[in-house]
């Protein structure tokens, strides 16, 4: 075995034996390094009223409720779970049902999150909007587009 | 391909292909702006704003793979002492910097009207800030060492450890939710991306690779002969 190959060898060991160091580490605190929970994952029995989290889903159709012009309320969704969600504030311009989204806040009681911070999230998908309109005109609209 | 790893066969080839290779960044970036502000479409979901995707995606790759190529020739110069690794990757670490740095200002700027916010501390967000730190450490690391030959073997070592962060920056979409949406072009099914959008996309990313290409050159050229003459 030459010099040259065994000082490769050498560094790609080192490099897969950091590489999956860093791996299992992050493995095992994935809880926290998501961004957020899924409404599916935050059990009912565990919630700590008042703790600080983000719960990110769909928000629901049928279900946005404006109270006053800067007071929401409305459900985010993973089609498995549903959680009830107040907000006081400014919502992005790409909130609306069916939407991607990220909230931010705490539970006041098991039923109700009460969320300080409302980020909208996109998906990868895109496309023109005038093919939206022609889609819509033939039919062709397709509810996974969202 | 003697000139991708001999400094004076690299010489000799830069000067044939950098002018070109400027004139056609500049073609392109012409051409791609032309394309990413007037000749696409709107988004049906973000309207105008998508349009920032044409500065941030290209960005990004390039940061990418400026990194990746630094760690190539860190592994050719460490493992098969080849001196123009060192070369190399000193020359370049700036230019990966300020690709990383568009990108993250660009995607700022993308954030605020789309997600409602600056900036978030979620995988990919963050993966992506510790890149572009590695880049400041892997430069103030080249400004620091008295000896070059220490600082060059360091510095390889130094960008091989955190090459581990470029599959985390790549999957942190996949593996943990993220507010950042997940990859589009390079998906396994079909890329889900309109092909009027596309044509921009990868216009803008052949001028941001000629560009970080043009500018490599005389950096490398400007490193060459500063060795040569023993200034640094």
């Amino acid at each position: 075995m030459s010099l040259r190959f065994q000082r490769l060898l050498l560094i790609l060991l080192t490099l897969v034996i950091i590489l999956s160091a860093v791996l299992l580490i992050l493995y095992n605190t994935r809880e926290n390094v998501s961004y957020f929970y899924t409404p599916s994952e935050i059990d009912k029995s565990e919630i700590t009223i008042d703790k600080i989290i983000r719960i990110g889903g769909f928000v629901e159709n049928d279900s946005f409720n404006k109270i006053s012009s800067s007071s929401f309320k409305f459900r985010i969704t993973d089609e498995r779970a549903s959680i009830l969600v107040t907000y006081n504030g400014i919502l992005p311009d790409l909130f609306r049902e069916g939407q991607g989204a990220v909230i931010e806040g705490a539970f006041v009681d098991k039923n109700i999150f009460n969320a300080t911070n409302v980020f909208a999230k996109h998906d990868e998908n895109y496309m023109p909007a005038s093919i939206k309109e022609d889609l819509k005109d033939t039919g062709y609209w397709n509810k996974e587009y969202k | 391909m003697k000139f991708l790893v001999n400094p004076n066969k690299f010489n000799e080839i830069a000067d044939y292909i950098f002018k070109p290779i400027l004139i056609l960044s500049i073609v392109l970036f012409a051409l791609g702006l032309l394309f990413a502000l007037y000749l696409s479409p709107n988004d049906y979901q973000q309207g105008s704003t998508v349009r920032i995707m044409y500065v941030h995606v290209p960005s990004a790759w390039l940061s990418l793979l400026t990194y990746a190529v630094m760690s190539l020739y860190s592994i050719a110069a460490l493992a098969f002492r080849i001196p123009f690794g060192y070369i190399f990757n000193t020359a370049v670490a700036p230019i990966g910097a300020v690709f990383t740095l568009i990108c993250i200002i660009s995607g700022s700027l993308w954030g605020k009207p789309m997600w409602g916010t600056w900036w978030v501390w979620d995988a990919r967000l963050t993966s992506v800030a510790i890149l572009f730190i590695i880049y400041l450490i892997i430069i103030f690391m080249n400004l620091s060492f008295e000896n070059r030959v220490v600082r060059e073997k360091v510095v390889a070592i130094f960008i091989l450890v955190g090459s581990v962060n470029l599959p985390i920056i790549k999957f942190s979409v996949d593996w943990w939710n993220t507010l950042h949406q997940p990859a589009t072009i390079s998906k396994l099914s079909k890329p889900s991306i309109d092909p009027t959008m596309l044509t921009p996309l990868i216009i803008m990313t052949l001028a941001f690779m000629m560009i970080g290409l043009a500018i490599s050159i005389l950096r490398i050229k400007t490193e060459i002969i500063s060795r040569k003459s023993n200034i640094s």
